[in-house]
């Protein structure tokens, strides 16, 4: 593998008040790679991607996104956060804002680009998503699917370095999950560098590069997905694999 | 209850008449026990209501002197036509009175116009600012105007400066303080907390008796400050107070997800709050900062105890005239209205701007 990893953590620990939350960490994500974070509800996974954009403060160890250093410096973390893109379980959109509004609002205050240039960049990325026609609605006009698609599009029109998905679907009816994927595949197959945290295993088989299985604040186990579908090195993640695929 | 914009297929089919005769049957005639309680309820409307109206409309004294007024069994609205421009314009000199007139009736055009929330904007502030100028000079005079000292202000000019510009200065004031509070900085915070708490738990009169009494004692010997600002700095300073808290209800109603993806966006805690959090914590304050608004109005009268004219007290002065004593029910129904009208146009606004504010929501329900 590349040695210029794009995220790096190192013996990294995080609390919740008396709760030790993330269990020393080492963790490298590479330009350009797909990772797929699961297992059981309360590993730390979601505080996990989380922390690399600093939404959740790490109480020790060592952060480091596209060479920058987290720690409580505002300007290295308002550097981070306009690179790295987030999509949330409830999708946060902006109630009060249109559509467009949503999507161009973060450029033009953060990267102080014209309204005119946002606009047509926001109406782009709403084309990728299929979803330019309703560009002048209000987020609680749109569907659950619709509305993550926008979420999507929103992170994308920072221009990020590395998107971060926090359970994507999981707030979704079944119907509306495919056309989210499909908008995710789409985002891989042109390279950008993402880490999901989901249970969309045939997501994973598709495009991961990597899956990280976590346990009780820990990594346990890291392996290709064939691999660790197919053949999970660890006890816990055997059972983990046997409870979700049934 | 929600409500959909969706009309009513029926309604419109049915002459007026007619829906309304079927809007009383259902609501008021569906059973024999709800008739026996509407009619019983209806005479007892027209029992209590009649004589009221026979006394202010019917056998009201409209033109005359006190003595017609003693005469006649109704309402001494002569009264009101007498001392009309003083319960108005306070003690303000007659011959000038069109200043405070000219004064008032711009304010209720530019109030007219600022209405539109589609016209706010840095202009409409800029106009205000101009006005406060301009109505500064016409009421205390200047560029060829006689001066006239404020403490010969009064009426309702007075009740509506002290209020108007009390509530509108107040309000960004109250968001900074909210804001304050929400802060994690320890120092703004418990400097917000104390300032919150001392101001609200301490009476209205007892910080007006400060800014007239106590706060000139600490000034320099020679040096004085108009008495009706130091009055309104002191309702500023009261209702900001309010104001905090009922702006830190909204911002407590704001879902934690909303400060995350504007962190997550990048956007610094400024942009946050102006473009995210502000806009939809005020929508939902309306309600309560319109109530605290009409209070605050109806609190303005307590300006009395430092000898300021607002317009409770001319009404008050009013009635002490020795030719016309005893229509003290006349007088301070008048006053009553005008305050009533003043609250109710503000209430009905806020209920229109919620409606109008109220977008976006699912298929533009409305929830009244």
């Amino acid at each position: 593998m590349s040695t210029n990893p794009i995220i790096e953590m190192k013996d990294m620990n995080k609390w919740f008040d008396d709760f030790h939350v993330l269990k020393n960490i080492n963790f490298q994500v590479n330009n350009g790679e797909k990772i797929v974070i699961c297992g059981p509800s309360g590993s730390g996974k979601s505080t996990l991607i989380r922390c690399i954009n600093r939404l959740e403060v790490h109480q020790n160890g060592k952060i480091i996104v596209d060479g920058t250093e987290l720690t409580n410096n505002l300007k290295h973390i308002e550097k981070i956060r306009a690179e790295v893109g987030m999509c949330f379980q409830h999708f946060n959109l902006f109630p009060h804002l249109s559509i467009v509004d949503n999507l161009a609002l973060a450029p033009m205050w953060v990267r102080k680009e014209s309204k005119k240039e946002a606009s047509e960049r926001a109406m782009h990325f709403l084309e990728k998503v299929k979803i330019a026609d309703q560009a002048l609605k209000y987020p609680g006009q749109l569907s659950g699917g619709q509305q993550q698609r926008v979420a999507i599009a929103r992170a994308l029109c920072m221009k990020p370095k590395i998107m971060l998905f926090d359970e994507p679907t999981s707030a979704l009816d079944p119907e509306m999950v495919k056309e989210v994927l499909d908008v995710m595949v789409s985002l891989a197959e042109e390279g950008m560098t993402m880490l999901c945290v989901t249970h969309e295993m045939g997501f994973a088989r598709q495009v991961a590069d990597r899956v990280v299985f976590m346990d009780d604040g820990q990594i346990v186990e890291e392996a290709k997905p064939d691999e660790f579908f197919d053949n999970p090195q660890h006890e816990r993640s055997k059972e983990f694999l046997s409870q979700i695929l049934h | 209850m929600v409500y959909k914009f969706t009309k009513n297929p029926e309604k419109r089919t049915l002459p007026r008449m007619e829906a309304m005769a079927k809007w009383m049957k259902k609501n008021l005639f569906s059973t024999k026990g709800n008739t026996v309680l509407s009619l019983f309820l209806i005479a007892g409307l027209i029992k209590i209501f009649t004589p009221i109206f026979t006394w202010l409309f019917i056998d009201a004294t409209w033109i005359g002197d006190a003595a017609a007024c003693r005469e006649g069994s109704g309402a001494c609205l002569a009264f009101i036509n007498e001392k009309f421009t003083y319960i108005i314009f306070g003690p303000y000199p007659r011959e000038e009175i069109w200043r405070p007139a000219l004064t008032m009736v711009l304010m209720f055009a530019l109030l007219w116009w600022s209405k539109e929330p589609s016209r706010w904007s840095k202009k409409l502030v800029k106009w205000w600012a101009g006005f406060v100028v301009l109505g500064w000079i016409l009421m205390s005079g200047g560029l060829g105007l006689a001066p006239v000292k404020s403490t010969s202000w009064g009426g309702l000019p007075l009740t509506l400066v002290l209020s108007f510009v009390g509530i509108f200065i107040s309000y960004p004031f109250g968001i900074a303080l909210a804001l304050g509070r929400r802060s994690q900085m320890p120092f703004i915070k418990s400097m917000c907390v104390i300032y919150i708490e001392l101001i609200r738990g301490v009476p209205m009169i007892s910080l007006l008796f400060m800014s007239s009494v106590m706060f000139p004692l600490f000034l320099p010997e020679g040096v004085s400050i108009d008495k009706l600002l130091r009055a309104q700095v002191a309702i500023i300073m009261f209702i900001s107070a309010y104001m905090a808290e009922v702006v830190r209800g909204g911002l407590a109603a704001i879902p934690k997800g909303q400060y995350e993806a504007a962190d997550a966006l990048g956007l610094n805690y400024f942009q946050t709050m102006r473009f995210i959090i502000l806009p939809q914590a005020l929508k939902i304050v309306i309600p309560p900062s319109v109530n605290t608004a009409i209070g605050m109005l109806k609190d303005t009268s307590l300006v009395i105890i430092i000898a300021l004219f607002d317009l409770l007290s001319t009404t008050k002065a009013s009635l002490k005239d020795p030719e016309w004593l005893g229509f003290s029910v006349e007088g301070y129904l008048f006053a009553a209205f005008i305050y009533f009208i003043l609250c109710f146009s503000m209430g009905k606004y806020a209920r229109r701007l919620e409606v109008e504010f109220h977008r976006g929501h699912k298929n533009r329900e409305v929830n009244i």
